[in-house]
């Protein structure tokens, strides 16, 4: 079985992100880019069903702009065994990454594809979901663990729920987006680094998947959140229980 | 303007999470009639309806779907059934919560749609242009739709809080059966099966909707000593809550985690005690009214957000709270 895994080249997490003086958008020229976390959770999770021995080849895909290719190369290090890059230069939103991801899958024929349930860009948290209703597979969002069972071509996930773990079992071929808790993504290490850089990367337009990208959303302006001011320093127990009652009136 | 409202119900009443998204759908503009679609099996959800069917003044009708394929809220029969249901109604905006139930469920739906949702709004100016958090909350985004309806949106339900919906207006929207005779399975329905839910039962309110939350962060070093966040909630009627370092550490369930990838809260207080303060941490609290932070590191971001901070060692800091605050009940 073939494990198709998303990947998003996202500001890294540890950036503290700059809002433009035009309000444009968010600084990302010259500031360190990395792979989403979650899509880094996500990757992990295929490579350990290959390990296992549940799965026979893992590609990593991304889509954007030519520096996408950068993030790829670190997914290959990992361990991917083979990358696609589809090559859009503009603006993409979930709809657009969702129809090129049918299509190449409708290409690629994988059992499995694994997302990230979120990128720490945008926090749609909408691409998987879309994915799944277009191909019309089933679908297991905020997977904090993943249980293959191949010969019955079905796939046990827990998922992160407001009230718990909800646990659903879902039949082959399925989308599944990952949380935080599902692994712990590995370093590639420098050999695997070394490796990679003979791996081959497919390179794809959207117009050779016949994907028109088209959008109906516009981004009227981008703004800094208002801030917290800090407030006072109290020096007993006694002093915050009076503010809390006679000021905050809070309790 | 109409708007589908698609709601959330447990033990046959509506979900604060679905009020907040009728207040929300109040705010796309005048003459909005709203629908809330409810969807389930048995007397619970018929229980749920006639709440929702006088619920709040702005409710003009509920719909009922009733099949077993709903008992569980699947994402491949529910996205389904909201396709269908736009399908009849041509509403132009469908709003859920963003819960987890809305998230898993709403996006899925707007494939079936062919059109772009938008998550997480935490602001209405208009019919077609909301303002939503991106970045883990540190950058505020603007944005119009500009597509063909339905404009499909979850949003958060701390922005949009519940308004004093007086006992005396009493609503009484008509509830009507959505016809499912043509709901084929041919699509994904039935490909996957739920199995399971674990939950904690707890008394304590829903760290979600509750007045107060009282979080434990890394500073409280051991599970057993989590204990005492539970204690002082206790007293005090509030939800407890933890950090992303708390819960990884094992002093408590998942569940319990706020910040941006965990649960957002805007309670009246919320107090913070071994908390440093990760920017994701603070992208889940900063609605709060008031903010308390307790942390024996002076530097510690908390302070910067906080509205009272005291320095100190939380060991002794909470048992003189729970000596000295009034009890709750």
């Amino acid at each position: 079985m073939k494990i198709l895994v998303a990947i998003k080249r996202v500001v890294d997490y540890a950036v503290k992100i700059r809002v433009k003086p035009d309000k444009s958008g968010v600084e990302t020229s010259n500031v360190k880019m990395s792979m989403n976390p979650f899509c880094e959770i996500a990757l992990e999770e295929a490579l350990r069903i290959k390990e296992s021995g549940r799965a026979s080849e893992v590609v990593a895909v991304s889509i954007g702009p030519a520096q996408c290719a950068d993030t790829l190369r670190t997914g290959l290090a990992m361990g991917a065994d083979r990358a696609i890059h589809v090559e859009y230069p503009g603006t993409l939103y979930p709809l657009s990454v969702a129809k090129i991801f049918k299509s190449l899958v409708d290409a690629e024929k994988p059992g499995l594809l694994l997302l990230g349930k979120q990128a720490i860009d945008d926090d749609c948290n909408q691409t998987g979901q879309m994915i799944a209703g277009l191909l019309k597979w089933p679908q297991g969002t905020f997977a904090s663990k993943v249980v293959l069972d191949e010969q019955n071509k079905v796939v046990t996930v827990d998922r992160e729920v407001d009230g718990g773990l909800e646990t659903l079992s879902l039949d082959l071929p399925a989308v599944i987006t990952t949380d935080l808790r599902l692994n712990q993504p590995r370093y590639a290490t420098l050999p695997n680094i070394m490796k990679a850089k003979s791996k081959a990367i497919k390179k794809l337009s959207p117009k050779d998947l016949n994907v028109e990208i088209r959008s109906d959303l516009e981004v009227v302006q981008v703004t800094e959140p208002p801030k917290r001011k800090a407030g006072v320093i109290l020096s007993s127990v006694d002093e915050l229980i009076d503010r809390l009652k006679n000021e905050a009136r809070v309790i | 303007l109409s708007t589908l409202v698609l709601a959330e119900h447990e033990g046959g009443s509506l979900k604060a999470s679905s009020l907040s998204a009728v207040e929300a759908a109040k705010r796309l503009g005048e003459e909005n009639s709203v629908s809330l679609l409810l969807a389930g099996s048995g007397p619970s959800l018929h229980e749920a309806a006639t709440h929702a069917a006088s619920c709040h003044p702005s409710v003009s009708k509920v719909l009922l779907a009733d099949s077993e394929k709903f008992t569980y809220p699947l994402a491949e029969p529910w996205a389904k059934l909201v396709y269908l249901v736009q399908q009849k109604g041509s509403y132009s905006h469908i709003i859920a919560g963003s819960s987890s139930f809305g998230k898993n469920i709403l996006p899925r739906a707007a494939a079936l749609l062919d059109v772009s949702p938008i998550t997480d709004v935490t602001e209405i100016s208009g019919s077609n242009l909301f303002v939503r958090p991106i970045y883990a909350g540190n950058a505020l985004s603007t944005v119009r739709y500009t597509g063909s309806d339905p404009c499909t949106l979850t949003i958060r339900s701390t922005s949009f809080p519940i308004g004093m919906v007086s006992a005396s207006v009493s609503n009484d929207a008509c509830i009507e059966k959505v016809d499912l005779s043509t709901f084929n399975e041919d699509d994904a329905v039935g490909k996957s099966r739920y199995i399971s839910l674990s939950s904690q039962e707890t008394e304590r309110p829903d760290l979600g909707n509750a007045r107060i939350v009282v979080t434990g962060g890394r500073g409280l070093k051991s599970a057993e000593n989590f204990k005492m966040i539970e204690k002082l909630a206790e007293k005090l009627g509030a939800a407890v809550g933890a950090t992303r370092a708390a819960v990884d550490a094992g002093f408590v369930p998942n569940e319990l985690q706020v910040g941006q990838t965990g649960k957002i809260v805007a309670p009246e207080l919320y107090m913070a005690f071994g908390v440093s303060g990760a920017i994701q941490h603070l992208a889940g609290i900063r609605d709060s009214k008031v903010i308390i932070a307790v942390n024996k590191d002076a530097d510690a971001p908390i302070f910067q957000v906080a509205d009272y901070g005291l320095v100190g060692d939380l060991f002794e800091i909470i048992p003189e709270l729970l000596e000295k605050l009034p009890d709750k009940k």
